[in-house]
């Protein structure tokens, strides 16, 4: 019993969650009458957290800029697909199952092996340099694909065999299930914090021995390996593969994904990649022929009104009354009386006074303690 | 004499024709505690980047117990033994103040644990990461943070970061410990308090300091040895009271 106290909960509620939700689609797979647009829907979210925790380890919790996840999802696609293709043909008694096994991870490996070389230039170049060298290899990896003459399909996309339909939601979050547990164990784990040491101080990580390169490596490879696994599963939900669908604004949208779900926050990205993915899934069906377009203008709109609403000065105030941390310990703390606090256990800084106490004491406080003032805007910066 | 800890010879760096050391000979004997002053700009800094590895020497070479160094890279110089502080504080301040610590640990040879073991869970990870924690806690006591151990770094005053940052460079388990500027920005109080923390981990952990300096309080009070750099060059060298009086270090400092 004691035991269980000690499990900190809450780092295993996203198991829990995704894990109750994986076997009600057992369930429905098992009973078989999920409709067409529930399936696809599904494994679209699975495909998309997938993604989205894959990316947020590089972008949230190494913090290099990657615009390039769709290329990866791009390479694992047509590897993953293209194999699975022949192997259909070559072994006609060879099960489905063992082809799609067979194919997700040679999909994922390739997927890995471009990670690992995209992963090389990222350890000189940093911030919007290394964006723009990961957003061209996601763009040439399209473009080859796309021009291969006949190896991978045609300008039409490339056939790819499919598994059943009602299966493949539960397959999709058995795979998101392994990618939170390797990701989740990787980043509460002593590699994680030197991974994180390295976003918030390259250079005192250095210093302290962390092996950047090394890091910096496995982590791009390791994003890069989701990604081709989910590129694999996006393969096996259509017939075809187009290469179109893996272009840049695939990578941006993941990325909004990210940064929506707050950076370095793995639940965060779940909650938002259901979100995302559900708020297109609707759009598709209502936006026809030339303002499909518009979709896209969603996640400009998104992301701004994010970085706006998280670093603009004057919503502080309104970031500070609004903010649901805050929110729930207003409900749930106790009510504040000033008239019933003794004197020497009294929180001063609690007790409200018509001097701004911040300006009084400014000079000799240091920062850092609970009467100490706000860093100003810049300072934080 | 105990034997020699660092070593270096002619070690010196220009950058686009400024010579910012030139030089420099020193000969750190295990256990002492070794002071680098001189006026702003004088290059002490400088030093400090050249056998950490940030910069590679341009000239001359420099030893760790024997071995050369010279244009190592920083994490295979960590690793070998040498550990530091910076001067404008770098900690990691999106983590708590033992995780800080536990970063510095993060290469130590009995906490080894690969990243496989970490994803599957194996009975190491759960080890190590207990073992490692009651290491860091041990070493925060050093430094006197271990009841803030749990607050995130950042929050910290500015006294403690450095304290911190002195554990964090503890943690990787140096021979040789390179504080910069340990004392700026703090209170006479919380100067008397680190001078206390530097000379136990010098008599009890046997760790080779060298350090810079401004307040010569500190410096007089604390080291064996000194340096005085001045533009790059050696103004002097020996013992506190000798190498301070000197005329020429008097001028640099005075002028005249």
């Amino acid at each position: 019993m004691k035991a269980l106290m000690n499990i900190k909960w809450k780092h295993y509620i996203n198991y829990v969650v995704v894990g109750a939700f994986t076997i009600y689609l057992a369930y429905m797979a098992f009973a078989g009458d999920m409709p067409r647009s529930q399936t696809t829907l599904y494994t679209d979210i699975g495909v998309t957290i997938i993604l989205a925790v894959s990316l947020s380890m590089v972008v949230g919790f190494l913090g290099e800029l990657s615009l390039g996840h769709a290329g990866f999802m791009c390479v694992g696609a047509y590897v993953g697909g293209k194999l699975a293709a022949t192997f259909t043909e070559m072994f006609t008694d060879l099960n489905e199952y063992i082809i799609f096994v067979i194919a997700l991870t040679v999909g994922g490996l390739a997927a890995m092996l471009c990670g690992f070389i995209i992963g090389l230039p990222a350890l000189r170049l940093r911030g919007d340099y290394l964006a723009i060298v990961t957003l061209a290899f996601g763009e040439i990896v399209r473009i080859i694909f796309l021009n291969s003459g006949g190896v991978f399909g045609d300008q039409s996309g490339m056939k790819t065999p499919r598994l059943d339909r009602q299966i493949l939601p539960f397959i999709s979050f058995i795979l998101v299930l392994v990618t939170l547990f390797v990701t989740q164990n990787i980043i509460r784990s002593k590699h994680g914090r030197a991974i994180t040491a390295i976003r918030d101080s390259e250079i005192a990580a250095k210093a302290t021995g962390i092996n950047v390169t090394k890091y910096k490596l496995m982590v791009f490879a390791i994003a890069a390996l989701f990604a081709g696994i989910a590129g694999v599963l996006s393969s096996y939900t259509e017939n075809k593969i187009q290469a179109a669908t893996y272009d840049y604004n695939y990578s941006i949208e993941m990325l909004v994904i990210v940064v929506l779900g707050g950076m370095g926050s793995i639940n965060g990205a779940i909650v938002a990649s259901v979100l995302i993915t559900y708020i297109n899934n609707v759009l598709q069906t209502q936006l026809q022929g030339n303002m499909a377009v518009l979709k896209n203008l969603i996640y400009a709109i998104v992301l701004i009104v994010i970085v706006i609403y998280n670093n603009a000065p004057a919503l502080k105030g309104f970031r500070e009354t609004y903010n649901i941390k805050n929110l729930f310990s207003k409900i749930f703390a106790k009510k504040h009386d000033p008239s019933k606090v003794h004197d020497d256990e009294a929180k001063w800084d609690r007790v409200p006074t018509k001097i701004d106490i911040d300006e009084v004491l400014s000079v000799d406080i240091q920062t850092g303690s609970p009467y100490a003032p706000d860093k100003s805007e810049k300072e934080k910066n | 004499m105990s034997k020699v800890v660092l070593k270096t010879e002619n070690l010196g760096i220009s950058f686009g024709g400024l010579k910012a050391v030139q030089d420099l000979n020193l000969e750190i004997h295990e256990g002492q505690l070794y002071g680098l002053v001189g006026p702003n700009g004088a290059g002490k800094t400088t030093v400090f980047n050249m056998i950490t590895g940030v910069y590679k020497p341009t000239t001359g070479k420099f030893w760790l117990d024997g071995e050369n160094l010279t244009g190592k890279k920083q994490e295979t110089i960590n690793h070998k033994g040498i550990a530091r502080t910076f001067q404008n504080i770098r900690l990691f301040n999106n983590m708590t103040v033992i995780r800080n610590v536990l970063v510095g640990l993060h290469n130590q040879k009995e906490f080894r644990c690969s990243m496989l073991e970490s994803i599957l869970r194996l009975p190491r990870h759960f080890k190590t990461e207990k073992a490692m924690r009651e290491r860091a806690k041990e070493i925060l006591r050093i430094v006197g943070l271990e009841e803030e151990r749990n607050n995130l770094s950042c929050s910290l005053p500015y006294g403690k970061q450095r304290k911190l940052e002195i554990a964090r460079a503890l943690a990787t388990n140096p021979k040789l410990l390179c504080l910069d500027e340990p004392a700026a920005g703090m209170n006479p109080h919380e100067t008397e308090e680190l001078m206390d923390i530097v000379r136990r981990i010098s008599s009890e952990y046997k760790i080779t300091i060298l350090l810079i300096e401004h307040d010569m309080k500190f410096v007089s009070g604390l080291c064996d040895e000194i340096t005085v750099l001045n533009f790059g060059t050696v103004l002097a060298q020996g013992t506190p009271d000798v190498a301070l009086n000197d005329p020429e270090v008097i001028k640099a400092y005075i002028g005249g």
